[in-house]
């Protein structure tokens, strides 16, 4: 497919900046050690927006965790910037299903909360300006002064997004973050994150079951397999950015969602046969 | 289809007289039943004062002893409880946080605050002897132990999620704790200092039976040996008021320090 991407404002360029270097998870269960990511190897490079997708359970979360810093390989290596990820920082912020927004302070003070960390100290002279902007952005500026539990999903999925860009990270790390939200709530949020992505370029990975959503705002798909997560495919998205919702009706959009559709489904059907292989013929 | 606005299950009104009249009602059921009581012969009248003389005889002993009673009452359950939540709540939290600290302490503390302070009193004379410091043994004990249990299980039941989001955005280990924890644990301190007056409150009898003069529970025991049922009466009803008095300062700051709580009630 003919690739024609226009650079983000921080470009994406050949630079690797996170490299799985055939790496491997094996969980502890009590029936034994569980493999749950086999051998993927995988580059990410710098400005690349990166969706993984896969069946439930199959361990995309877990590649995720790996460079989130929560997980670490059981055999390879997971690099950022050519050293081995240790724990989770600043530099990747992570938006997580849950939210995780901070029940006990207000809007505001959720988003100024990473600047007021010795870790971001270098923001903090700008702490009112970054939490303005942010506000602003997300639309949350009315509700500066209260408290999220008088917002909805998709207004505290708005805050957690927020709260993780106040720290100015240059990763974003995203598991199904709009999963929970209505398709109404969902498209306005792909929207507002591309428009985010295009001034303030990050490397972006998200886990995301949705084949559309993983078209329509990536530069690259990852299909990974049932569980343990190997890397089945690598796909190439030929849309330009800034991305506009008529993709969705190109020609190629189609042809796309279809390939992956096909790909994800066989997948799903072999976890399916691996759950229950008496049944499955 | 959910309705958008809120049903509350508390009746709720905004006339004054009725709001009043909602706050006066268990009470005013609660006097009439006694009376009734009285009333039906269910229990010999003459072991059961009524109302009145008891509201009269507490006006006679506020003349004289009842202040007294009260600031010493009052004073020894308010230093329990302190020292008792200031220890509780460390302690609560090492058991919640770290799971060998929980192995370590938790069947010595479920073993201990099974003991009911009245069949301890005798080794706390010994050890004690029989001054305030004994009172405030007991008050402690009984504060220590209830506080505990609720720092335990409120610091348990902390999401993990909170930790997780701080170290992506660059807490460090001390910074989760104070910016984190700390702030999670208030509401689970406030309710431990809740349960601690209430137990403290019930204990305050049992402690006082270590030869206190002076205090509510020192009053009742002494009416108790002349039989004297109005003045027990008496002590009960203040023991019950400042206990709900209390109770109800406690809940009023809960509900400024914890405004953030998702609640239904």
């Amino acid at each position: 497919m003919q690739i024609d991407t226009m650079p983000l404002v921080a470009p994406m360029n050949d630079v690797v900046r996170i490299r799985f270097d055939d790496v491997g998870v094996d969980f502890p269960t009590a029936n034994g050690p569980m493999r749950v990511v086999d051998g993927v190897s995988l580059d990410v490079r710098q400005g690349e927006f990166v969706s993984i997708i896969g069946p439930s359970g199959c361990g995309k979360t877990t590649l995720m965790n790996m460079v989130g810093g929560f997980v670490k390989p059981s055999r390879g290596v997971v690099l950022l910037d050519n050293s081995p990820i240790t724990g989770p920082g600043p530099d990747r912020g992570v938006i997580f299903q849950e939210y995780g927004v901070f029940p006990w302070l207000t809007v505001r003070g959720n988003i100024e909360f990473g600047l007021g960390l010795r870790a971001n100290a270098a923001h903090a002279v700008r702490r009112d300006e970054i939490v303005d902007r942010y506000l602003a952005l997300m639309g949350l500026a009315d509700f500066a002064a209260h408290y999220p539990k008088h917002l909805s999903g998709g207004m505290r999925q708005r805050l957690a997004l927020a709260r993780a860009y106040a720290v100015q990270p240059e990763f974003l790390l995203m598991d199904e973050p709009f999963g929970a939200l209505d398709a109404q709530t969902r498209t306005a949020m792909q929207d507002l994150l591309l428009q985010v992505l295009s001034t303030e370029g990050k490397t972006v990975l998200l886990i995301t079951h949705s084949v559309d959503e993983a078209i329509y705002l990536s530069s690259r798909i990852v299909v990974v397999t049932a569980r343990p997560a190997r890397v089945r495919t690598v796909i190439d998205v030929p849309f330009a950015y800034p991305r506009r919702e008529s993709i969705h009706e190109d020609r190629r959009f189609a042809e796309l969602r279809a390939q992956l559709r096909a790909l994800v489904m066989q997948e799903y059907e072999a976890q399916a046969r691996q759950a229950a292989p008496a049944i499955a013929r | 289809m959910v309705d958008s606005t809120i049903v509350t299950l508390q009746p709720q009104s905004h006339h004054p007289l009725a709001r009043a009249a909602l706050i006066a009602a268990p009470w005013l059921a609660l006097v009439s039943i006694w009376y009734a009581i009285r009333a039906s012969g269910l229990v010999n009248p003459s072991l059961v004062p009524a109302p009145h003389a008891v509201l009269a005889k507490f006006f006679e002993l506020a003349r004289d002893r009842l202040p007294l009673d009260v600031w010493m009452s009052t004073r020894r359950v308010f230093v329990g409880v302190f020292l008792g939540v200031l220890v509780a709540v460390p302690v609560g939290f090492a058991i919640g946080w770290y799971r060998s600290v929980r192995g370590f302490l938790d069947p010595l503390i479920n073993f201990f605050r099974a003991l009911p302070p009245i069949a301890l009193i005798p080794l706390v004379i010994v050890y004690f002897g029989i001054g305030e410091a004994a009172k405030t043994a007991i008050l402690f004990y009984a504060s220590f132990f209830s506080g505990v249990i609720v720092m335990v299980e409120g610091i348990g039941q902390i999401s993990p999620i909170y930790v997780r989001v701080a170290r992506t955005l660059g807490a460090s280990d001390a910074e989760i704790f104070a910016k984190v924890i700390v702030p999670l644990a208030v509401p689970h301190i406030l309710t431990a200092v809740r349960v601690a007056l209430g137990v403290a409150w019930a204990t305050l009898v049992a402690s006082e039976l270590i030869a206190a003069q002076q205090g509510l529970g020192a009053l009742i025991q002494n009416a108790s040996s002349f039989f004297q049922l109005d003045i027990i009466y008496v002590g009960i009803v203040c023991i019950g008021l400042i206990a709900l008095a209390m109770d109800l300062l406690l809940r009023a700051a809960t509900r400024r320090l914890v405004a953030w709580q998702d609640r239904i009630a």
